[in-house]
């Protein structure tokens, strides 16, 4: 039996009185590429953080990689969802590269060569050495995305967390984060967990899709979860699903 | 002392858009300062109290941006009603309330200097320390806390080395012109570099300049120091942000990533 890098039995997460989550089984292998999808409110990012230790489920029991999830773990990679970045920060891509190796630790970080060596081969996986002397809040979406991941891959991660990186990426650096995002996944061996409002974009990466809808969860092949039936089931309402020309539409309900 | 400690201050200032929350805690100082000089011990024992009172319950109350400047807001008026309070109870020399507002390189005494460089020298050697998980929680509250970055803890702690700074550099340039040495260097800095040793470096030599430069005019004119100081603030800051190289390295970048994709 292949070994379980995410395991939840019977999850129940409350965040003050709303029900956010009810009854969550899964059970993730490493390597797996999972596209989370929902619609907005679902829970998709309330689950990520219960991976990450920072929300408490109510009941039920969470393994990620083999114990409680807990803060301050450098085998899970974390990329939260964008933000406005507006704000100036004075920071080159490679200092915000930098943070994913050694930002938790006091003091003001002299530089040496192992840790610039570090930096630029992290750089270098994902294609983006030539931005490491540029100003990060002057780079477009789809480099910053690049640099965030060179961050998270820092660490060493066996578990990879992405909270919507696809969203205001135009169509060419969708497709190639996705590309570069499954290149990680299949050359180190890292288990994906994405959270996306749209699977098409992300179909060739795709091994299984869980999908949350009202609290409730359903994983499986993309041909399983994305259909008329499991659907309907988790909206609690007449959803429809056209599978055609290689892409998903799903009407009725938002995703 | 005081440009150096403020400047590198001023820079984590700025970046966590917390330039209000600096205004406002020299404000609050004032009431401090006030209150001070009504009991009669040397002002700076006041700021202190005040500012890092004030800082601790900002921290406290407003956990994020918004919330944050609301709580500012209100606290700031409670401390400036204060202020006037303590001023209208106190029935001596207008000159220390003057000198409190608007600021007098040359009237500190012996005791103030050794503790604005004692001070100072705290303040530098604990924001050395919490530099780059500040920094970092700064720019990704949420991905630091995941890294386990004391986050909450690290705001409130560097409040307080605002307010213990804003202390000190009020005693140059007073309460309303702390935008000269606190967020005009590193402002002006940042606008110029991209990166935070340099911009820094940079601030802290701005900072420095500005008030040698104020201190020497100052000494041989009738006008006031602070105006100087200000006024090269304001000064460099102004040309700098209009004139900076921003929208050309837009443009470069633009055509970096054509190339790329």
């Amino acid at each position: 039996m292949p070994e379980s890098i995410v395991c939840l039995e019977e999850v129940d997460v409350h965040l003050g009185d709303a029900s956010i989550l009810q009854n969550i089984n899964l059970s993730i292998e490493a390597g797996e590429f999972i596209v989370i999808l929902g619609p907005n409110g679902a829970g998709k990012t309330t689950l990520l953080k219960v991976l990450l230790g920072l929300v408490q489920p109510t009941s039920g029991r969470v393994q990620v990689l083999g114990s409680s999830p807990r803060r301050g773990q450098r085998e899970i990679g974390y990329i939260p969802q964008h933000r406005d970045m507006d704000a100036e920060f004075g920071l080159r891509g490679r200092d915000l590269v930098a943070f994913g190796l050694d930002g938790h630790r006091w003091g003001i970080g002299l530089p040496s060569r192992s840790r610039r060596e570090k930096i630029d081969r992290a750089l270098k996986e994902v294609d983006a050495l030539e931005l490491a002397e540029a100003p990060f809040e002057q780079l477009s979406g789809g480099e910053q995305k690049r640099l965030l991941i060179a961050q998270a891959l820092l660490t060493d991660p066996h578990l990879l967390l992405l909270d919507e990186p696809l969203a205001d990426l135009d169509l060419a650096y969708q497709k190639e984060t996705v590309a570069l995002m499954d290149k990680v996944c299949r050359t180190r061996g890292v288990t994906v967990l994405l959270v996306s409002h749209d699977i098409n974009p992300l179909l060739q990466a795709t091994d299984r899709v869980l999908f949350i809808a009202h609290g409730h969860a359903a994983i499986g092949a993309p041909d399983e979860v994305i259909t008329s039936a499991t659907l309907t089931q988790l909206y609690r309402s007449p959803v429809e699903v056209v599978h055609t020309l290689g892409r998903y539409f799903v009407v009725g309900a938002e995703i | 002392m005081v440009a150096v400690v403020a400047a590198v201050l001023g820079y984590f200032l700025v970046v966590r858009g917390l330039s209000f929350a600096g205004h406002a805690l020299s404000t609050i100082g004032f009431a401090g300062a006030a209150g001070a000089v009504l009991v009669g011990v040397p002002p700076v024992y006041g700021l202190m109290t005040f500012t890092v009172i004030a800082s601790l319950a900002i921290s406290l109350l407003g956990r994020d941006i918004r919330e944050r400047d609301i709580a500012t807001g209100v606290i700031m008026i409670l401390a400036l009603g204060f202020g006037v309070l303590f001023l209208s109870l106190y029935h001596g020399y207008a000159e220390r309330a003057y000198s409190i507002l608007f600021g007098t390189v040359v009237g500190i005494s012996r005791s103030d200097v050794l503790l604005t460089a004692l001070s100072g020298l705290g303040v530098l050697a604990c924001l050395a320390a919490i530099s780059r998980p500040l920094l970092f929680s700064s720019f990704d509250p949420e991905l630091a806390e995941t890294r386990g970055v004391p986050v909450t803890f690290l705001g409130g702690f560097f409040l307080v080395l605002v307010a213990i700074t804003i202390s000190i550099t009020t005693q140059v340039v007073g309460i309303l012109l702390i935008f000269a040495l606190l967020i005009g260097p590193p402002a002006t800095a940042l606008r110029l570099l991209h990166q935070p040793m340099q911009v820094i470096s940079l601030a802290v030599i701005l900072g420095l300049a500005y008030t040698w430069l104020g201190i020497l005019l100052g000494a041989n004119s009738s006008w006031p120091v602070s105006f100087f100081i200000t006024a090269f603030s304001f000064g460099v800051y102004l040309p700098v942000r209009l004139l900076s190289k921003r929208g050309l390295k837009r443009v470069e970048i633009a055509f970096g990533s054509e190339r790329h994709a």
